[in-house]
């Protein structure tokens, strides 16, 4: 009883804990949304990263022909098809590399081919993987085939499969395309440096002014979340496009580029940037006001001395997520953007107008790099800025000051100008019957299934897609961060699974829709049977917004007593009982707050659904921007204000229903 | 200590047990045998590992090496639903969207009891922790006393073979505390569970337990009654965790006698070798007043005169500081009575002796090595 006893735990195996049923059926259910993930992302992107990499040529060397005379008879010359290329010249060097479907005809290797001349032509492969066709029977094997030539018209030559860099090698050497990462770059960089700047002046002036209607501001710059990022785009057409209705203030430079971009790119992120530095501003600590005043500091100092720095987290983060906004986004540039390329775009351009999917893939993987890095950083900073909230600080309150609250209500009216305008001008092109000519009012643009795009079927389709999104999403997110919060050891299993979690975040929504095409389009594929339905949408969809909605419950879940498990085990009951009865009751907040936020993206996502569906399942968004693309812009304009007003909509039912449901189920909350 | 032949079944078993965590150890060979009914406390400062020891003996986190029986099956490996015991952690862990009852009847449900069975059992359990109209109350209703006596409630519904309590008191004011502390014996005297209870505070675990099992470090450093603990301490760590104790340089001299100076004492058998450097301990209330003089008229060679150099009232007794050359700077601290101070005449700067009484007077190895006595 004295602690002689060596300090080394002694050697043998350690004791193995017997899992209880309760164990199993965490650990087999978390497996199971772990498998999820893996499905509906990893292997995806898989087989985008495998595509990005799949070279597609036809070896010439590796066929061999001969041909007969008149009459038919062989003289047992025989040459590859490289030898009758180079004494043609058929084929470019560069008509050799095509992508999986390329076939090439091989009468232009004879000059003299009639099909309907006596002479007969024989060719084999030389090797076992070579592969031509006849019509359309694969031939495979060595052995010659002897044809007619009117068979022989109809032979092509198909391209071998092989892995290596000529894909990325043909990308960087087309200006056209890496052209566009600068361009890119550049966007996401200049969208940044303005939101931020703005969105920094906007929560100032709301948690540190004692300006009037605070509460009518936030809500106004709240408001851009409700639509897809393609509607300020269109917003901007009416205003600056061609026959604006004051395209004079460019002064004669074009809405359609990076002028549109950039503008729009700051309606549809201020409200993120707003939300980070407001959180950043609210949290800092008066006292460290109060001590720069007892110093006599001046207010401009102390601005740079005490606040900037006490919201630095929050500026770098609230950057960095803009920054991916923007240089993810696909929606804006694509309706505004005009003849200026980005990664984003030529990612839809090269799958689907060039049906060019390998350089697609390309693409994609280029895109995903600024994304990943972007994500990162984010990761980092916002690790660092927990730590902050977590010290006790006093929170600031502002004292009244006439000139400067003056001065922010000014500024916070241009803002909201800004945004309420783009909005309205979006309204009012919905109503108008034909801008510019007839400005009579009428409803005729919401006859939506007159246009392309879907009709009233894709609002429907929309809805349908949002609810089941926020129904299945929040239950496999909420109980998926449940089982790898508070289940016990299996700590390879739960760090995996944190990790799949957070990587649909870093993952653009192109990059997703595109790496769906290849993984579920895939015949082998037994999943390929979802492709096209309203299924592949809601996976998704719910794959794509996984990562906030699981940092949401994983915060909430992180607020309960470690011990509740503890407890329901040693009074012998289930853990499922547990969550049922507790866990998600208390956690009901985080639960709608997780429902309402998938199903206001559902109704906006434009960039990765837009590979992935179907006739059937056409939706809302992507008829604004199929008929802004067919030209129909009004309709479009008043899709995209259903857009709004479904989601305005939403939110407000969700906050009568968290107001009625908290109050019903949450009396405990109140002492 | 000799092992007296225990009176009760041995209820619970540690064997040899190890907890690492990476490439700590926080449990050193622990064993430990507690017996049916009985009320154990681990007691040790804050780190030593009492709340892993607890979590290993529930099985929520299990031990590395080492085996746990419990009413004769060995539970070394089972999970925590597997087991039987009741346990009420710090922060009381109540579900805070269900009413007091429902939380006393979580346990008692899926258990083949009716309704009426349940709804009985919760008053009955309500009425015995003297909470019987706050059933309909919601967690957060409550003040803390309230909510703990609610959360043992809900460990002991299913009647338990074994509560475990994990610094049940700690999150209280101090006089909530001590009346609770009552409170929670007399229920597991009338209950007759077998209880561990984890506490770094000393005058909890005197008050409240049968055996005290003092740990430091992730090891055992005794087991015993409360004033075995306190009379016997096994080492000089036990010594000084547990109450009071001054502690003077000293070595061992001809027949186990200390030498403090030239003087020695006569003092509690050791078993230590001549000329051993050792701590001479005593506590401050056996220290023994006399007047100047003392030794001479007596003879008592345990006395050794000293000078009173501060005295301060504590209201029920005097706690004195009183110097010697001999202690090596150091003070010895004294209480006493103030009959006692009275009938000496005793005031700050007054010359005195003092006797160290032989059954009193402990010796403990410097390093804190080896245990002192057997
Ligand atoms: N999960 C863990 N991982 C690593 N070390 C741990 C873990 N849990 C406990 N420890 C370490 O084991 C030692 C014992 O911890 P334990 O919680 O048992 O102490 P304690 O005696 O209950 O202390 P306190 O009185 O502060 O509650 C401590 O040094 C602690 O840092
Ligand atoms: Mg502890």
């Amino acid at each position: 009883m004295t602690d002689t006893a060596q300090d080394m735990l002694p050697s043998g195996p350690a004791v193995k804990g017997k899992l209880s049923r309760d164990d199993i059926i965490m650990r087999g259910s978390m497996i199971i949304i772990a498998l999820y993930l893996v499905v509906s992302l990893v292997f995806p992107l898989y087989a985008m990263l495998s595509k990005s990499f799949s070279t597609y040529r036809v070896e010439l060397s590796q066929y061999e022909f001969q041909v007969s005379n008149e009459a038919g008879r062989f003289d047992g010359t025989i040459l590859t098809g490289a030898e009758l290329n180079a004494r043609t010249n058929t084929f470019a060097d560069a008509d050799l590399s095509t992508g999986a479907d390329g076939r090439l005809p091989v009468t232009g290797f004879f000059p003299d081919f009639s099909f309907r001349s006596p002479v007969m032509y024989q060719i084999r492969n030389t090797t076992d993987t070579g592969r031509f066709l006849i019509g359309s029977n694969l031939q495979t094997g060595t052995d010659w085939v002897t044809l007619d030539s009117n068979t022989f018209r109809r032979v092509q030559l198909r391209p071998v499969k092989a892995q290596g860099l000529d894909n990325f090698v043909s990308y960087f050497s087309t200006p056209a395309l890496f052209n566009s990462i600068k361009n890119s770059l550049w966007i996401a960089v200049l969208s940044t440096v303005v939101t931020v700047s703005l969105a920094f002046w906007f929560a100032y002036a709301l948690n540190r002014s004692c300006m009037k209607y605070k509460g009518v501001f936030r809500l106004i710059a709240m408001a851009p979340i409700l639509v897809p990022s393609l509607l300020p785009g269109i917003a901007l057409v009416y205003l600056f496009g061609n026959q604006g209705m004051i395209k004079e203030l460019l002064f004669g430079a074009s809405i359609y580029g990076p002028i549109g971009i950039v503008i729009g790119s700051v309606f549809f992120t201020f409200p993120h940037a707003f939300i980070i530095i407001s959180t950043a501003l609210a949290i800092s600590d008066a006292r460290l006001y109060e001590a720069a005043a007892s110093l006599r500091s001046s207010p401009w100092r102390t601005f740079w001395t005490v606040t900037v720095p006490g919201a630095r987290y929050g500026l770098i983060s609230a950057a960095f997520v803009v920054f991916n906004l923007v240089i993810t986004d696909f929606g804006l540039p694509k309706v505004i953007g005009g003849q200026f390329n980005v990664l984003a775009v030529d990612i839809y351009k090269q799958v689907i107008g060039q049906q060019n999917f390998e350089m697609g893939a390309v693409v994609s993987v280029v895109l995903v790099i600024p994304a990943i890095l972007a994500f990162a950083i984010d990761r980092l900073v916002q690790s660092k800025q927990v730590a902050l909230l977590s010290a006790r600080s006093v929170p600031y309150e502002p004292q009244p000051n006439k000139k400067m609250d003056r001065i922010f209500f000014a500024y916070c009216t241009l803002i909201g100008i800004f945004i309420a305008g783009l909005l309205a001008v979006c309204q009012f092109a919905a109503l108008i019957k034909f801008w510019p000519y007839d400005l009579s009012l009428s409803l005729n643009n919401y006859q939506f299934d007159r246009m392309d795009g879907g009709g009233w079927g894709s609002y429907v389709n929309s809805i349908k897609l949002a609810l089941m999104t926020a129904v299945a999403g929040t239950a496999v997110v909420f109980f998926g961060a449940y089982l790898v919060e508070k289940s016990k050891g299996f700590r390879t299993g739960r760090a995996l699974f944190q990790m799949f979690a957070m990587l649909p975040m870093a993952i653009p929504g192109m990059v997703l829709g595109l790496a769906y095409i290849f993984f579920f389009n895939n015949p082998a594929n037994p999943l390929n049977a979802i492709y096209g339905t309203m299924a592949i949408l809601v996976v998704c969809t719910v794959t794509h917004f996984y990562t906030v909605s699981h940092l949401t419950a994983v915060t909430a879940l992180k607020q309960m007593d470690r011990e509740f498990e503890s407890v329901a085990a040693s009074l012998k009951q289930p853990t499922m009982k547990l969550f049922a009865r507790v866990t998600v009751p208390v956690c009901l907040p985080a639960v709608l707050d997780i429902s309402i936020y998938l199903f206001v993206n559902a109704m906006t996502t434009v960039s990765a659904v837009v590979f992935l569906y179907s006739p059937k399942t056409t939706l809302a968004s992507i008829a604004v921007l199929n008929m802004d693309d067919a030209g129909d812009i009004a309709p479009a304009a008043a899709m995209g204000m259903m857009i709004f007003y479904t989601n305005a909509l939403a939110r407000i039912i969700h906050l009568l229903a968290s107001r009625g449901i908290l109050k019903k189920t949450q009396a405990w909350r109140s002492r | 200590m000799l092992q007296m032949i225990p009176p009760k079944e041995t209820y619970l078993s540690i064997r040899d047990l190890w907890k690492a965590f990476g490439s700590f150890i926080a449990l050193k060979d622990i064993s430990l045998d507690v017996k049916e009914g009985e009320f154990i406390c681990f007691l040790g400062p804050s780190g030593c590992g009492k709340t892993t020891l607890l979590r290993a003996i529930a099985g929520l986190d299990l031990q590395t090496k080492g085996t746990v029986t419990q009413g004769g099956q060995d539970v070394s490996n089972l999970p925590p639903s597997e087991r039987d015991f009741g346990i009420v952690f710090q922060s009381y862990a109540l579900f805070p969207n269900l009413t007091i009852e429902k939380n006393i009847a979580f346990g008692l449900e899926n258990a083949g009891r009716s309704k009426a069975e349940i709804t009985a059992r919760v008053r009955e359990l309500l009425e015995l922790v003297g909470l019987p109209d706050q059933g309909r109350k919601y967690p957060a209703q409550l003040s803390g006393g309230q909510q703990q006596r609610i959360a043992l409630a809900r460990a002991i519904a299913t009647n338990p073979g074994l509560l475990l309590l994990d610094e049940p008191l700690s999150a209280l004011d101090a006089k909530v505390r001590v009346h609770l502390r009552h409170e929670i014996k007399e229920l597991q005297r009338k209950l007759g569970v077998t209880t561990i209870m984890v506490t770094h505070d000393q005058e909890e675990a005197l008050a409240m337990a049968d055996r005290i099992v003092v740990m430091n470090h992730g090891v055992i450093e005794q087991v015993g009654s409360p004033t075995e603990i306190y009379r016997e301490p096994a080492n000089l760590f036990v010594a000084d965790f547990i109450g009071e104790m001054n502690q003077i340089g000293s070595s061992v001299a001809k027949g186990g006698r200390l030498a403090v100076g030239e003087k020695t004492f006569a003092c509690l058998p050791h078993g230590l070798a001549d000329g051993t450097p050792v701590i001479a301990a005593v506590r401050p209330e056996d220290v023994i007043p006399h007047e100047a003089g003392y030794l001479e008229t007596s003879g008592n060679r345990n006395c050794i005169d000293v000078q009173l150099a501060e005295m301060e009232f504590l209201g029920s007794f005097w706690r004195c500081r009183l110097t010697n050359k001999r202690f090596g700077g150091k003070e010895l601290i004294a209480d006493f009575s103030i009959n006692a101070v009275r009938r000496l005449g005793l005031e700050a700067g007054c010359q005195m002796e003092i006797e160290l009484p032989d059954n009193r007077l402990m010796a403990f190895p410097v390093a804190g090595g080896e245990g002192a006595k057997q």
